[in-house]
């Protein structure tokens, strides 16, 4: 049962061959049993899980199921969920049961399915290799010593440890497509806009889309069904129409365009991972598809830009942190000024200070120009390089990441080297673009990611590009050892 | 643009972030390094390009002027560490 895809679920519950309380009782068991391994969860749910079955196991009886009807599925732990603690992995928010759901989550139990509980990730999505948690590091399924990346790095192990067939995530600067490259799974950043932000708990407002983390790019597809659409509680919300993301998931890829950017294979990029892309990109070309060298020339700048624009954004986004409304207060304040500088130095982890200080003085007086506006500026340099590639090209592919999984602790002492991870990853946040990862080879045993970029609002095509690689490989079927 | 001891000072102040003395030193360190990462922008010669800050150049929405939203008073501050009658609690301000 564990190793099943939601298509698998939705065709078993729909045969009677088990019940949503069966699936949901074998997961909550399964999580008690193995997760002390992973830390992947902070905050299971069994009771609004069962209680979730039971109701799913009712529609299901009256003929009403719909594909993710009694589909148990795990939340990253910064979408507010009403009545669950809603932490987002910080010590600031360890005490805040969320008042509301976010849109994401109403439209989950709106479709019925069964929430198994919140799950770790870097505090306030800053990191990329969930080490930054309050609650502790995530331990990737595929080596007991590995990081699985971040920010949604509890959502990917939970996923690759069989502990939820899929699970949602954030991506701002890559947070959803390099834990899925460091995991073996199949993830998708939306554009920007496509899936609403209400109730998720901001970090960079101009960069953050929600989207799902899977074992395929069809159960991707299938979560994103439910995700997209607009929202007139978040004024980013993209209005819209929204595909049938599972429609056109079999179209052939004869004449399939494909652009493969020559920064991203430099000499930053492990050589055996190369390899690896580049045999995906050959089978592409049995499956039809044309290949064509391209260049985006300012790829290296989406480092440097990302790293103030991300900051900027989080400075001002994270100032409600005040211990006045909700979420931590520090103890016997002295005056309004101490209450608020002792409680975000207690509430907030050294990464969040660090980007929260680095955000503060760039958009300081006399620095605006010299860094934010700087940074916007280009930022459009770094779009226009996509709108240009993709007037040549129907999708880009690269390397989700510059190398495997790494050791937990390896790029902790030093924070620019753990942003360097980040570097095929950024371009497409601040171009707004979505882009998937899928597995497409192993090195030394650990995944690699596939990434595949597309056009703005180019979601369906995307997934149809990856599920059809899925059809002719079987990486996305590779589990971690052990399971 | 090299940072000192003061600068971090200043800078947590603004933040309204505590730094103990004793970790000044680490934060100037991370501070200048990431400074210096992104310094390279300032080799990019911007002059004339639009700065983007909405990937897909979108315009705030209106809506009508209308109540949608009902009064949860109760229920927001049942999350607040200090209430009293429908007031937040926070130190004297004004003495």
């Amino acid at each position: 049962m564990f190793s099943k895809t939601i298509a698998q679920l939705a065709r078993g519950l729909k045969d009677g061959e088990f019940s949503s309380c069966e699936i949901t009782e074998n997961y909550l068991d399964r999580i008690s049993a193995q997760d002390n391994k992973y830390n992947s969860y902070i905050t299971v749910t069994p009771e609004l899980a069962m209680q979730q079955a039971k109701a799913a196991d009712a529609v299901i009886g009256a003929g009403n199921a719909g594909i993710m009807t009694g589909i148990p599925i795990a939340h990253k732990d910064i979408f507010c969920s009403k009545g669950t603690r809603t932490s987002a992995g910080s010590k600031m928010l360890d005490n805040f049961i969320a008042p509301y759901d976010a849109t994401l989550i109403e439209k989950f139990n709106a479709a019925n399915s069964v929430s198994l509980g919140k799950t770790n990730m870097d505090e306030f999505a800053m990191g990329s290799s969930n080490e930054n948690s309050y609650y502790g590091p995530v331990i990737n399924p595929w080596g007991e010593n590995r990081v699985p990346g971040g920010s949604s790095g509890g959502s990917a192990a939970a996923v690759a440890a069989q502990l939820a067939p899929a699970a949602t995530g954030t991506d701002t600067g890559g947070s959803i497509r390099q834990p899925c490259a460091l995991t073996n799974l199949s993830g998708i950043k939306p554009t920007y806009g496509r899936v609403s932000r209400f109730g998720m708990i901001a970090f960079a407002s101009s960069l953050d889309q929600a989207g799902p983390i899977a074992k395929t790019a069809e159960d991707a597809a299938i979560l994103l069904n439910v995700m997209a659409g607009f929202d007139p509680k978040d004024s980013t919300s993209a209005d819209k129409p929204v595909s049938d993301y599972t429609a056109s998931l079999n179209q052939p890829l004869a004449g399939l365009k494909i652009g493969l950017p020559k920064e991203f294979f430099s000499d930053d990029l492990n050589p055996l991972m190369a390899e690896q892309v580049q045999a995906a990109v050959k089978e592409y070309q049995a499956l039809g598809a044309q290949i064509k060298e391209i260049s985006l020339p300012n790829t290296a700048l989406s480092i440097p830009a990302y790293y103030i624009i991300a900051p900027a954004e989080a400075s001002s986004n994270l100032s409600r942190f005040d211990g006045v409304r909700y979420g931590h207060r520090c103890d016997a304040p002295l005056d309004l000024e101490d209450m608020y500088k002792r409680t975000r130095q207690e509430g907030f982890g050294p990464e969040v200070k660090r980007r929260i200080l680095v955000g503060t003085y760039a958009l300081s007086e006399g620095f605006y120009d010299a860094y934010y506006k700087k940074a916007q500026q280009i930022r459009r340099l770094i779009q226009q390089d996509y709108i240009n590639a993709l007037k040549e090209v129907d999708v880009i592919m690269g390397p989700t990441t510059p190398q495997p999984a790494f050791k937990i602790g390896a790029k902790t002492s030093d924070p620019v080297e753990m942003y360097m991870e980040d570097i095929y990853t950024l371009s497409l946040n601040l171009a707004g673009l979505p882009g998937m990862s899928i597995p497409c080879g192993m090195v030394d045993g650990l995944p690699v990611g596939l990434q595949i970029i597309g056009n703005y609002f180019a979601e369906e095509r995307l997934l149809n590009v990856a599920h059809m690689f899925q059809q002719a490989t079987d990486w996305h079927k590779n589990t971690a050892p052990g399971l | 643009m090299a940072l000192d001891r003061q600068d971090v000072e200043k800078i947590a102040h603004l933040a309204r972030i505590n730094i103990d003395k004793k970790d000044i030193n680490e934060y100037l360190g991370n501070l200048t390094s990431i400074l210096d990462l992104v310094d390279q922008m300032q080799r990019v010669d911007t002059q004339n390009v639009e700065p983007l800050s909405h990937p897909l150049d979108a315009i705030q929405r209106l809506r009508a002027d209308d109540i949608t939203e009902s009064n949860q008073r109760e229920q927001l501050q049942q999350v607040a560490p200090a209430v009293e009658e429908g007031l937040f609690l926070v130190p004297k301000v004004i003495d």
